[in-house]
Parts: structure tokens; C-alpha cells; sequence
């Protein structure tokens, strides 16, 4: 099957001469439409960075990435971003704080075209577990939980078919952790989304992927399935460490 | 417990505004002696406002009672504002969560750590200076004569939070409560934080009040855990017996974790029953 999102040989630095660092160094990965992809690993293993140039925020890569059989020019189009969207680590910083909700959601369709607005605005809402009230809010009188839904719809809206998500649960209690991962987890199955996944958490990359690559230092260790990484059957001493190093504790007690 | 350096019984905080009153905290109490105490709950369960009424900082619109919040020989609730200003920094200490926001920017972080030293301690200059330099590295912070002169936005965010430690454990303090220290640093560098903050405490025999929402840190790193629930404490147990707490409160935080043994189509969402503000808590078997 011919793969929705592709990278080829991408190679992503930082800096120039002899300040020339790269971040991420031959990475591959291929993934096919409607699959949940993972990438792992600590700070500074280059995952973030991966996403970012997918999105087009890094637009200085080398290789090649590839969306649905199209190489993608290093400067994005509004096309693209009516294809992909990106939902950010921190629900705090990523909505303005002087927007209402009702203009977060209004401004991807005016800058898409599209029409029916409140129409769509209305039913996004739904979508995400929030009702019609919650469009004349601002973002400080949100709890961490309803912002990080209304980053979701924002990105939801101009119908997407790849979402990037960094660390989208980090900055949550667990309790609306676990809200959030389910309801990402509904939307991909009714909307036949892709996600491409980034984050420190193994049992939340576990939990949400059907594959999961392994990143140290720029490179792509390994690829694993779920039950490979739930199992520690894995090939290199490096991951044996990371999952050791991070399994839970609470599960380790119990 | 014999004889523990910090006792509250019954500490209730209200906050009063435009006519409504927030009950923040309830009933709270708790013995600490020379151990490493996590207070976990969801935002707005009261932990970090319970923190703060320990120091005295609560904000204005605050209403403090307790029947007994004694730090040493000091009662915390009738010490004298002068009282509470040697007692900040001296011997209670506060750790925070963003060392981008507790750092002064326009402010040399090697100055910021011997001013801390020299507000509680009558030495020169140049003394200060050594001291901050040695404290500076004996929190891991490589070539101090060079992060010495730094300005804060030319460090990173964990070692920033080492030098907020260093600031922080200077003045040698008997009581150091962290509210979630390690929360807005990755995961690695965390663990930096941790091992430096677990090091200081044990060579000062200090103790420690570790607010977090992290569950599986503190169980790794506390030795025994209050579970706060809508300002209330719902249960208080050893954290290694955290895996098996028996409030359903706390179970239910616990099932909402994604396990990599126990895989699932869908994560359980705590329910919460307001019953439990009512309810017994439970304590740990003894």
C-alpha cells in the first residue's frame, strides 16, 4: 500500500559552518493513511523537530517529505495546511489570549473559504465535548482540559487529513489526560484521520500507535509495535534502557 | 511520630470574593519529620494553596484557620509578619515550578544565589561569593565561574531550576516545600533535578513537601503521599503502597494512566462523587 505521509533521508541542522549542528540525520519513516504513528525519545533526540518540519515550521531540511505520493516544496501553501494541522504541547501558549473561542474557530474557515460557518463552528464544538456557550469564553476562563479541546477543534475545523500532535497530554492532570487520548482516539476512528505523534511518554505513545520509532541522537533506532514495546522485546540496548529508565512507578508498586 | 517539625491540625482556607466564598482547602492535617511528603491532586484540589499558607503567602483575599500549624516552636498562624520575614528563605524554603518566572531576568543568577545567602547570613562579599560558587556546584552545575556571570535567559530550563535549588537550600533550611519543581522541564532533565533536590535533602537532613500532579513521581520519589481531592485530604499512605491506594478517588486517578502491561481500547475517566468531601479518609494500615 502506497503510504499517505513519507520522509526520505531527512536530514534536519541547525547553524552554519562551524556552528552547523544537525538535529535529526537520516530519518525515514512511512506511514498509511489513517495509521496512528509514534515517534520516542528523550529531549533533544529530534522528535519535536520532525514534526515541526513536516508542519513546515522548519522549512531548512534535506531528504525529502512526501504527502500522498506529492513531494512537498520546503514552502508550504495554504493547501497543505488544508491538509495537515498541528496541535501544540502547551494549551496555554497556543491560543491568544484576547481571542474568543468564537474567533479561534472563525479564522482557519476565513482564511480556507470555506462557508457555513457557524454551521461548522457550532459542530466541531459538539465534536470536541463542548457545547455552543463555550464560543463567547476567552481562554482564561478555560481549565487546562477545555483549551487543549479547543486547540483540537481549531485544528479540526478545515477537515484535516494529518494532524501532528506534540506532546499533547503533557502539560494535563491525568484525569483530563485520559479524557483527551480518548477522545483523539474517537475522532481518528470517525474521521479516518492519520496522526503523527510525538512524545516522552511510552505508555501513552503505546496506547495511542500502531507503530512507534525509537530516536536518539537525530537517528531512528528502531520501529516497534505496541506489543513489542509492551512486551521489552526490543532489538537495541539503548530502547532496554529508556523503558527501564521510564517505566511507571505506580505501575512497578502495584 | 516523634516529635515532627511541622504540625498542622484542621488548616481551612476561604477565599472571599464579589459575595461568593471558595472553601480552597478543608480540614487538612498532617505530621511531618524528616521525610519527603508528596501532596498530589487534579488543579484546584487546594495542594499548592496549602503550600503556600505554610509560608504565610497566600493571597490577600485569603481566610486562614487552623486549630494548630506549628513550624519548630513557631506557631505559623500568630508569628509576627517580621517573625515569618527571617523564617521565608531561612528556614522554610520555596521551590517553584517555572525558573523563568522566580529568577530576577535583569540580574547575574551567581549574584541572585549570594544575595540569597547574604539576606540571612552576615558575611562579605567576597564570602558570599565563594559560598554561592560552591553551592552552585554542588548542584551539578559544571564550571560555576562561567554560569556565575550569566544573565537567566542564557540558561536552560533545568539548569535554571538547579540554580533556583541552589538559592533555595543556601541558607540551609529545615523545611523545603517544592511545588511541582520539575513539571514544566523534560523528561530527562527531571530526572537531573530530582537526583540533585533528593541529594541536598539528604545531606541536610532537611524535609521536604513535594506538590505534584505526577503520580507515578511521586511515587517514585516521596516516601509517603497525601492524595487532595477538592481541598480535602481523601487518603494519606506510604508512597510505595501508592499502586495499591483503596480510595476510589485515588483508584480512579491511578486507572486513567495508560499501563504499558494492561493494553485497552479506551482509558477510564475518573467519576467523581461529591460524597467524599463528607466521607472518611483513609490512612495508611499501620
Amino acid at each position: 500500500m502506497k503510504p499517505f505521509l513519507e520522509a526520505d533521508k531527512l536530514t534536519i541542522a541547525f547553524g552554519q559552518g562551524a556552528s552547523r549542528v544537525e538535529v535529526v540525520r537520516d530519518a525515514n519513516f512511512r506511514i498509511e493513511r489513517g495509521a496512528s504513528y509514534g515517534l520516542i525519545g528523550e529531549s533533544g533526540c529530534g522528535k519535536s523537530t520532525i514534526l515541526r518540519a513536516v508542519a513546515g515550521l522548519n522549512p531548512d531540511y534535506d531528504g525529502a517529505i512526501v504527502l500522498d505520493g506529492c513531494e512537498l516544496s520546503h514552502r508550504r501553501d495554504k493547501a497543505f495546511f488544508r491538509r495537515v494541522q498541528m496541535v501544540f504541547q502547551d494549551p496555554y501558549g497556543s491560543l491568544h489570549p484576547r481571542k474568543m473561542v468564537q474567533s479561534v474557530l472563525v479564522e482557519p474557515l476565513q482564511i480556507m473559504g470555506l462557508d457555513r460557518r457557524q454551521e461548522r463552528i457550532d459542530q466541531i464544538l459538539r465534536d470536541v465535548g463542548l457545547d455552543a456557550s463555550f464560543r463567547f469564553r476567552f481562554p482564561h476562563e478555560l481549565s487546562g482540559g477545555q483549551r487543549q479541546r479547543i486547540a483540537i477543534a481549531r485544528a479540526l475545523i478545515v477537515e484535516p487529513e494529518l494532524l501532528l500532535l506534540d506532546e499533547p497530554t503533557s502539560a494535563l492532570d491525568v484525569s483530563v489526560q485520559a479524557e483527551i487520548l480518548n477522545l483523539l482516539n474517537a475522532l481518528r476512528r470517525e474521521r479516518g484521520l492519520t496522526y503523527l505523534m510525538v512524545s516522552h511518554d511510552i505508555a501513552v505513545i503505546a496506547h495511542m500507535c500502531g507503530q512507534v520509532a525509537v530516536m536518539k541522537d537525530g537517528r531512528i533506532l528502531e520501529r516497534l509495535t505496541p506489543d513489542q514495546l509492551r512486551s521489552g522485546a526490543v532489538a537495541e540496548d539503548y530502547t532496554r534502557d529508556f523503558l527501564a529508565a521510564s517505566a511507571p512507578a505506580v505501575v512497578r508498586a502495584g | 511520630m516523634t516529635d515532627p517539625i511541622l504540625s498542622v491540625k484542621n488548616l481551612n482556607i476561604h477565599f472571599h470574593s464579589e459575595g461568593r466564598v471558595t472553601h480552597a482547602v478543608r480540614d487538612v492535617c498532617f505530621d511531618l519529620g524528616r521525610e519527603k511528603l508528596g501532596i498530589v491532586g487534579e488543579s484546584g484540589s487546594g495542594k499548592s494553596q496549602t503550600g503556600r499558607a505554610l509560608m504565610r503567602l497566600s493571597p490577600a483575599s485569603a481566610r486562614i484557620t487552623a486549630d494548630r500549624m506549628r513550624f519548630g516552636d513557631v506557631d505559623l498562624l500568630a508569628a509576627s509578619e517580621r517573625r515569618m520575614m527571617r523564617l521565608r528563605g531561612n528556614e522554610i524554603a520555596m521551590i517553584l515550578q517555572d525558573p523563568k518566572y522566580s529568577l530576577n531576568p535583569l540580574m547575574k543568577v551567581g549574584q541572585q544565589v549570594a544575595e540569597a545567602y547574604r539576606l540571612h547570613h552576615r558575611v562579605g562579599r567576597t564570602e558570599a561569593r565563594d559560598r554561592a560558587m560552591a553551592m552552585l556546584d554542588s548542584v551539578h552545575i559544571r564550571d560555576p565561574k562561567r554560569v556565575y556571570d550569566l544573565l537567566p535567559n542564557e540558561v536552560s530550563g533545568g539548569m535554571g531550576q538547579r540554580i533556583m535549588i541552589a538559592m533555595m537550600l543556601i541558607a540551609e533550611p529545615k523545611l523545603i516545600i517544592a511545588d511541582e519543581p520539575t513539571s514544566a522541564l523534560d523528561v530527562t532533565v527531571r530526572r537531573q533535578v530530582l537526583a540533585v533536590l533528593q541529594e541536598l535533602v539528604d545531606r541536610a537532613g532537611a524535609s521536604l513537601i513535594f506538590i505534584s500532579h505526577d503520580l507515578n513521581l511521586v511515587a517514585d520519589f516521596c516516601d509517603r503521599v497525601l492524595v487532595m481531592y477538592r481541598g480535602r485530604v481523601l487518603e494519606d499512605l506510604p508512597a510505595a503502597d501508592l499502586g495499591h491506594a483503596r480510595h476510589p478517588y485515588t483508584r480512579g486517578l491511578l486507572d486513567s494512566l495508560p499501563r504499558l502491561d494492561h493494553p485497552c481500547a479506551e482509558l477510564a475517566v475518573p467519576v467523581r462523587d461529591p460524597a467524599w468531601l463528607d466521607g472518611p479518609a483513609m490512612e495508611a494500615r499501620v
